[in-house]
């Protein structure tokens, strides 16, 4: 295979917090793996595992304390606004604005990625065709249902057509019909060429959607790999089995 | 910096705003019903008193005099007075306000005119009430006439010219402007409101725009576009600073408005305390505004509600959550309140040491500012010393903006 430029490529990357009460919290701690271009990296982890501050740190919303990431070619601490501008951040506690209409939410963040008008309403009626948002577009959001604020949110994201999509556990708090609607359309963003980092914590959905995975456990990458490689090396089938070894297991990688 | 991205997260929060009931009632709604309120309640209050002094004359008694019937009689057909025969409980009845004073001719008051022998007339008074006040007043007035004549007439038996037992006059006059004494009471407590309401303009939207944002979820989404930080703190803080300023001018504008519609000219003119002459002190009391000084008011207000904006913003954005960010900014209604209130209290005057206390300085000069008096020295020190502060709690809020700890507080 013909070794491509990762899009996604992150060294060594480490976050201390400062806390009061716990002191120093290292959240993220010396965790590098890529992702290449077109492929779907999952981070694979439990909660309080580092999954959002990583992610964080890929969208350049804190600053890595130690480490270095590379997004879309620009570095996240040298060039933020470049990588903020190329990537679509889909953060776990997501909400939206209740007293705006999808449309104007979609817009908002358009006009934020510096888009005219003219593309953005090419983008919104794009957009809302592909999700099907057609019958709530101009409505308020505070009258959605989890599903539509969802889908709302999922515009937002796509608005510039990023490259890269940095979707922090999207399926939180959906439906089964929900989410599953959220998993195929991450496989349709792959097939149009995105790069996407996907983190959660549902097995199934890391094996329907990710060419990689990272097992993220107290702030350290675990183990990493495509799927068939985690199981030929833990001699396990089951990822769920996988992630309790790796996890229960000291430092294995 | 781009204005560009300024702008749209302006454009966005005022769109927001205008949709939220809350910031339309704090906005519109209240300065629209507070400052009548504020109006009717001075103005009618001031003036009913004033009134109603005048059409129901006080009732005064009259203890002792059965030896002075001619003075006891004029007492009783005295204009302005309504003389009662004395109860034995008039003391309680002064109290309970049921008689406004009860004066005391001494025995042999009559004879002692003639005979020149000294006398003393003593007036029962309830201390700092108005009607009481009015009573001793009249009472006086009477007693100082009654004086006069007998001192005219002595002066008279004797062939002295009249200025003989009076070597020189002392006159009192105000030459402060007639506005100025209105100042110091009502007056001042326009600019006040003016103050109070600026920054109660901006808790509201402050809350909502920071720590609201934050605890709803959608400050990351906001702060992963690429817009700046600078960019995004500067379009919140102007939308902020719009809310305060549209409450102060909702304030002037329905301040306007009752007082035309209420139809007491009392800007300028003082003309309602002119009419009631007979009360002309009472009329300190009412309302009179110099509408120049207003505008100065403004001018002052503007970097304050600045100031205002940009520490609410701030301290909202070290909050978690709403509620929190609540409990931060209460006490501090109580940090603008507490120099707004100094600042009206008689015998607090300006001088450049105040000048440099903010909000202090502020309710100073307009109170200055509102009786015609415009100290320029002092005021550029005040707007320049407001300016200051203004610009660097706004520079203190762009700083906290971009630091991720205050940002992502968990
Ligand atoms: N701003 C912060 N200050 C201090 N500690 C933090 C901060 N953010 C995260 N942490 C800590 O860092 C650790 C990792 O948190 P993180 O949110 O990245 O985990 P996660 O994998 O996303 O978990 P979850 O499944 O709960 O979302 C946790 O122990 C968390 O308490
Ligand atoms: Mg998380």
């Amino acid at each position: 295979m013909i070794r491509t430029v990762p899009m996604i490529e992150a060294r060594h990357l480490t976050k201390v917090f400062r806390d009061k009460k716990r002191g120093e919290v290292r959240a993220v701690d010396d965790v590098s793996f890529t992702c290449e271009p077109g492929r779907i990296y999952g981070l694979l982890g439990a909660n309080g595992a580092g999954k959002t501050t990583t992610l964080r740190m890929l969208a350049t919303l804190i600053a890595p304390s130690g480490g270095e990431a590379v997004v879309a070619g620009f570095g996240v601490a040298t060039h933020p606004a470049e990588v903020r501008a190329r990537v679509g951040f889909l953060a776990a506690s997501t909400a939206l604005y209740g007293r705006l209409t999808a449309r104007e939410t979609i817009a908002y963040f358009g006009q934020l990625h510096g888009l005219d008008d003219a593309r953005i309403a090419a983008r919104t009626a794009q957009l809302a065709e592909e999700l099907g948002m057609g019958d709530f577009l101009d409505r308020r959001v505070d009258t959605f249902s989890t599903g539509m604020k969802q889908k709302t949110s999922i515009a937002r994201t796509l608005v510039q057509d990023p490259d890269v999509l940095i979707l922090d556990e999207p399926t939180l708090g959906l439906d089964v019909m929900a989410a599953r609607g959220i998993v195929r359309f991450v496989r349709e963003c792959r097939a149009r060429g995105k790069t996407v980092i996907y983190s959660t914590h549902i097995m199934s959905e890391v094996e329907k959607l990710c060419d990689r995975v990272g097992i993220i456990h107290g702030g350290r990458l675990l183990a990493e790999g495509t799927l068939d490689e985690l199981r030929e090396r833990h001699g396990e089938r089951d990822l769920e089995e996988i992630f309790v070894k790796v996890a229960g297991g000291e430092g294995v990688v | 910096m781009k204005l560009r991205d300024t702008l749209t997260v302006y454009r966005k929060e005022l769109r927001d705003a205008l949709r939220d009931r809350r910031t339309l009632v704090s906005m519109f709604l209240v300065p629209a019903v507070i400052m009548p309120a504020i109006f009717f309640l001075f103005g009618t209050a001031t003036y009913q008193v004033v009134k109603s002094a005048q059409a129901q004359p006080p009732v005064v008694a009259v203890l002792g005099g059965m030896d002075s019937p001619a003075v006891k009689a004029a007492l009783e057909v005295q204009p302005g007075l309504v003389v009662v025969p004395a109860p034995d409980d008039w003391r309680e009845r002064i109290a309970g306000k049921r008689l406004r004073a009860v004066v005391e001719i001494p025995a042999g008051f009559e004879a002692s005119l003639t005979e020149h022998a000294p006398a003393e007339v003593r007036i029962y008074h309830y201390e700092g009430e108005f009607k009481s006040g009015y009573a001793v007043g009249e009472l006086r007035r009477f007693f100082t006439e009654l004086r006069e004549r007998t001192l005219a007439r002595r002066l008279e038996e004797r062939g002295l010219p009249a200025g003989f037992a009076r070597p020189f006059d002392i006159r009192t006059e105000n030459v402060a402007p007639p506005e100025k004494v209105g100042g110091n009471s009502f007056g001042g407590f326009i600019p006040y409101l003016l103050i109070l309401l600026s920054f109660t303009g901006v808790i509201y939207p402050a809350i909502d725009l920071m720590a609201g944002e934050k605890e709803r979820g959608t400050l990351e989404t906001l702060l992963s576009s690429p817009a700046s930080r600078l960019d995004i703190v500067l379009g919140k803080f102007l939308l902020v600073l719009t809310v305060s300023l549209t409450t102060v001018a909702c304030s002037l504008l329905s301040m306007t408005v009752s007082l035309v519609v209420g139809g007491i000219a009392m800007i300028g003119s003082g003309r309602m305390a002119e009419q009631l002459s007979g009360a002309a002190k009472a009329g300190s009391a009412l309302p009179s505004l110099d509408p120049l000084g207003l505008v100065g008011v403004v001018v002052l207000v503007l970097p304050l509600a600045v100031l205002f904006a940009a520490v609410a913003l701030t301290i909202s954005l070290f909050a978690r959550t709403q509620k929190e960010a609540q409990t931060y900014l209460a006490p501090l209604v109580a940090v603008v309140i507490l120099p707004a209130i100094a600042g009206v209290l008689p015998g607090v005057e300006l001088d450049s040491t105040l000048a440099l206390v903010p909000v202090l300085n502020v309710t100073l000069a307009c109170k200055e500012l509102v009786s015609g008096v415009w100290p320029w020295g002092q005021l550029a020190l005040i707007f320049g010393s407001t300016c200051v502060y203004a610009g660097a709690a706004l520079a203190w809020c762009v700083r906290m903006f971009g630091r991720e700890s205050v940002l992502f507080r968990s």
